[in-house]
């Protein structure tokens, strides 16, 4: 059997030497050119990294074909961020522009550093996953088309931070992005009450409502949904797959704005509704791209230098960025979950 | 293409973003699964509906988590995904690989599996997407042999994830990577056994910048900081003004707390140390120049997680500062007595967070032993609505 347990690879055996030799003294860093990083440690030796967009579901060839490149150009060391970029981690300088020439030619996006768009975190959507409301590659794939150049170009007033999560269970943790990407659901779930009662546990689902619209029926040993408390979160799907949330028909996606996890300046913040609803329209999705793409650029147009999208926004108000972008603003915006308070406006600053 | 089998995802094919579908089509020259999976996902584009069945629990011998069961809901047209199950692979620190691990890893997936991947999954785990139910023990035990162990998933602690930390990052106040290591090694057991209320999450970021997202993805984030004064290289700093860089106007200017002042006559910046809350900015900006300060360790906070069910929230701090050196035992306790807190009074699927909210940030501090501190609230209660333990009551005193 086995050995268990072992825990991870040692990433002591994944560093290249000149980590290894500088590892804790490193001096500074700048950007040479967007997607490629200098840092300098104490004692003048360099390092390169090259940052290569990837669109995160890679199959062997593709993962051999970055090592050969890694071989070839970093004695074999590479990695990864945490937005699924590939790092390759050049020590000898003269390897440099070629590996970025092969790059090219193979049509690896380099970029995402500096005042850019990263690449976007994302989830499984339809390629893997049981919950999704949308597809997540085909819109990520879509937006990054669309804004390739801002990530090979570092012509934004600050980074920018797009994710995508294709259900409220957001295993993409987009909440705290400059721009999120949601895929909600709009109809209740329809309870198909025979398989109720003989594959789910009746309290742990009652328990999964948020809004305590789910009632037991003891009689029939199934549960009852009140329509008009149920905002479509897809937990009791979650918990019990005879509540069917999925409906190919009024699935959709929403945008939330603003948010940052970054303490640099301001504290982080939550993304907030923009858009409550635009269609799943695959494969492409144009009314999200052009969503999207609409608030990237009045962004451009209005940020001072250095101003993420929510200190922007914090800065201009909400009622401002609603009509620059003139997205319309409803009564989904305002909230009425349980810490809707502190977003009621208690002042009578404002603008027109 | 009139004669394509996948007109939709074959639009996917266009533009200058790399291809997920060209990738998956690739994969499917080798793999039956791989071209099932790729006809299955032209049907969601078609219906606009996923097509996974819900859940189904597999495994290995010896664990309870690792392994995600993934079961089509159309075997009849796609008999090659009926079972496509995925792998959580636990990542080396920082994401850090040599290419012959990767290749290893590829051989592996190759023999057993769809040989599609992600690198890496939103928990920060090596995904390997696909595999029947028979090849997962054989699939397990050679990634074992190889040096590769699971993450977590469900009830359990996942998989923690470090940014790149000490490794190429001047900014790094403490050793992310060999942090992360060793939480990871410590509880091996909570991480592969799921007996927890729910998950329990562990993200460390070197400093405020914060790139893993510990504070908005971790239930317990730890991010590096520190206690003293920047430190200032004053003729870098003169340097940066000789370059054209706007001090007064991009650095002063956006500190929070007006902590910085520039006298341009002597091309000298002002750090007022007392004002200074280390938010990072200045620091960005004059990487050359500026530098954290030298005493040096870990925020930590709590709480933090995605809206399911209770709301979103940002970790909370609970520890303002304490020192992350080798062998963590300050921390290593704390989180024991963290998880048995938690593990002790949540309901089921009740994050740390929501059971803080429920139980009240007194209870907890109180039971873990930590002291209360005004670095834990952005400012204290407005309302009079507070306990008083019998034995802190006395008459008149």
């Amino acid at each position: 059997m086995a050995k268990t347990d072992i825990g991870p690879p040692d990433y002591r055996q994944m560093l290249p030497p000149v980590v290894q030799r500088n590892y804790g003294r490193w001096r500074f860093h700048e950007i040479v050119r967007p997607g490629v990083l200098r840092h300098v440690s104490e004692n003048g030796e360099e390092l390169y990294t090259v940052r290569v967009g990837s669109p995160r579901l890679l199959d062997t060839d593709a993962i051999r074909e970055i090592c050969d490149l890694a071989d070839r150009y970093c004695d074999g060391y590479l990695r990864f961020t945490s937005r699924h970029n590939i790092e390759f981690l050049v020590s000898d300088q003269s390897k440099l522009e070629p590996l970025l020439q092969e790059l090219w030619k193979r049509e690896w996006p380099v970029g995402g550093t500096g005042n850019s768009i990263s690449n976007i975190v994302h989830t499984q959507g339809w390629i893997h996953c049981h919950t999704p409301a949308t597809d997540a590659s085909g819109i990520v794939k879509a937006v990054m088309d669309d804004l390739y150049d801002h990530f090979t170009h570092m012509d934004l007033p600050a980074k920018l931070r797009i994710s995508m999560a294709c259900c409220l269970n957001m295993c993409g943790a987009v909440h705290c992005s400059d721009i999120a990407i949601l895929g909600i659901h709009r109809k209740p779930p329809y309870v198909d009450k025979e398989l109720v009662s003989k594959i789910c546990e009746i309290p742990t689902v009652v328990a999964a409502c948020p809004t305590g619209a789910i009632r037991p029926n003891p009689k029939e040993k199934t549960v009852e949904i009140n329509e008009e408390r149920c905002m479509y979160c897809g937990n009791c799907y979650t918990m019990c797959p005879a509540i069917k949330i999925m409906n190919p028909e009024t699935d959709g996606v929403a945008i939330f704005v603003g948010g940052k996890v970054s303490n640099a300046r301001t504290a982080p913040m939550f993304s907030r509704l923009a858009i409550p609803f635009l269609p799943n329209n695959p494969p492409r999705w144009p009314e999200v791209v052009e969503a999207v793409h609409n608030i990237v650029q009045v962004w451009i147009d209005h940020a001072q230098k250095g101003e993420r999208m929510g200190e922007w926004i914090e800065r201009i108000g909400w009622e401002r960025f609603f009509q620059l972008t003139g997205i319309p603003f409803t009564e989904k915006h305002i909230d009425d979950f349980i810490f809707s308070v502190p977003t009621f406006r208690s002042t009578t600053m404002f603008r027109w | 293409m009139a004669n394509s089998k996948t007109p939709r995802l074959d639009e996917l094919e266009k533009g200058r973003w790399p291809s997920f579908v060209k990738i998956m089509k690739r994969a499917a020259v080798k793999k039956p699964a791989a071209g099932d999976l790729l006809k299955q996902l032209e049907l969601s584009y078609e219906e606009k509906v996923g097509h996974w069945k819900h859940g189904g629990i597999v495994g290995v011998r010896g664990y309870g988590g690792g392994v995600i069961g993934r079961y089509s809901d159309r075997p009849d047209r796609f008999p090659n995904v009926k079972e496509f199950h995925t792998f959580r692979v636990n990542q080396p620190s920082g994401w850090f690989y040599t290419s012959s691990a990767l290749r290893q890893l590829c051989d592996i997936w190759d023999k057993y599996g769809s040989g599609l991947t992600n690198f890496h999954g939103a928990t920060g785990d090596i995904i390997l997407l696909g595999a029947p139910t028979e090849n997962l023990q054989p699939c397990f035990d050679e990634l074992s042999e190889h040096g590769f162990d699971l993450g977590g998933s469900g009830s359990d602690l996942r998989t923690p994830s470090a940014c790149v930390g000490p490794a190429r990052c001047e900014y790094a106040c403490v050793d992310t990577l060999d942090l992360c290591h060793t939480i990871t090694q410590e509880f091996q057991n909570e991480l592969h056994r799921p007996m927890w209320p729910y998950k329990f999450k562990i993200k460390i970021s070197g400093c405020p910048n914060d790139c893993v997202a510990s504070i908005a993805r971790s239930d317990l984030s730890v991010i590096g900081t520190w206690r003293d004064s920047i430190q200032v290289d004053p003729q870098a700093v003169a340097a940066y003004a000789d370059q054209g860089l706007d001090i007064q106007g991009e650095i002063c200017g956006k500190c929070p707390t007006r902590a910085l002042s520039w006298h341009p006559e002597r091309k000298e910046l002002e750090i007022r140390r007392e004002e200074c809350v280390r938010c990072m900015h200045c620091i960005n900006k004059m990487p050359k120049a500026l530098r954290p300060g030298r005493e040096r360790g870990a925020t930590l906070l709590i709480g933090g997680k995605a809206t399911m069910k209770e709301s979103a929230f940002l970790g909370w701090v609970i520890v303002p500062f304490m020192k992350m050196e080798p062998p963590y035992t300050e921390l290593l306790d704390l989180l024991r007595r963290i998880f048995n807190w938690w593990d002790e009074r949540a309901k089921n699927r009740e994050r740390i967070g929501e059971l803080i909210y429920r139980l009240g940030m007194r209870a907890f501090l109180h039971d873990v032993g930590l002291p209360p501190v005004p670095q834990m609230v952005a400012r204290p209660r407005a309302n009079p609505y507070y306990y008083w333990r019998p034995e802190e009551v006395r008459s008149n005193g």
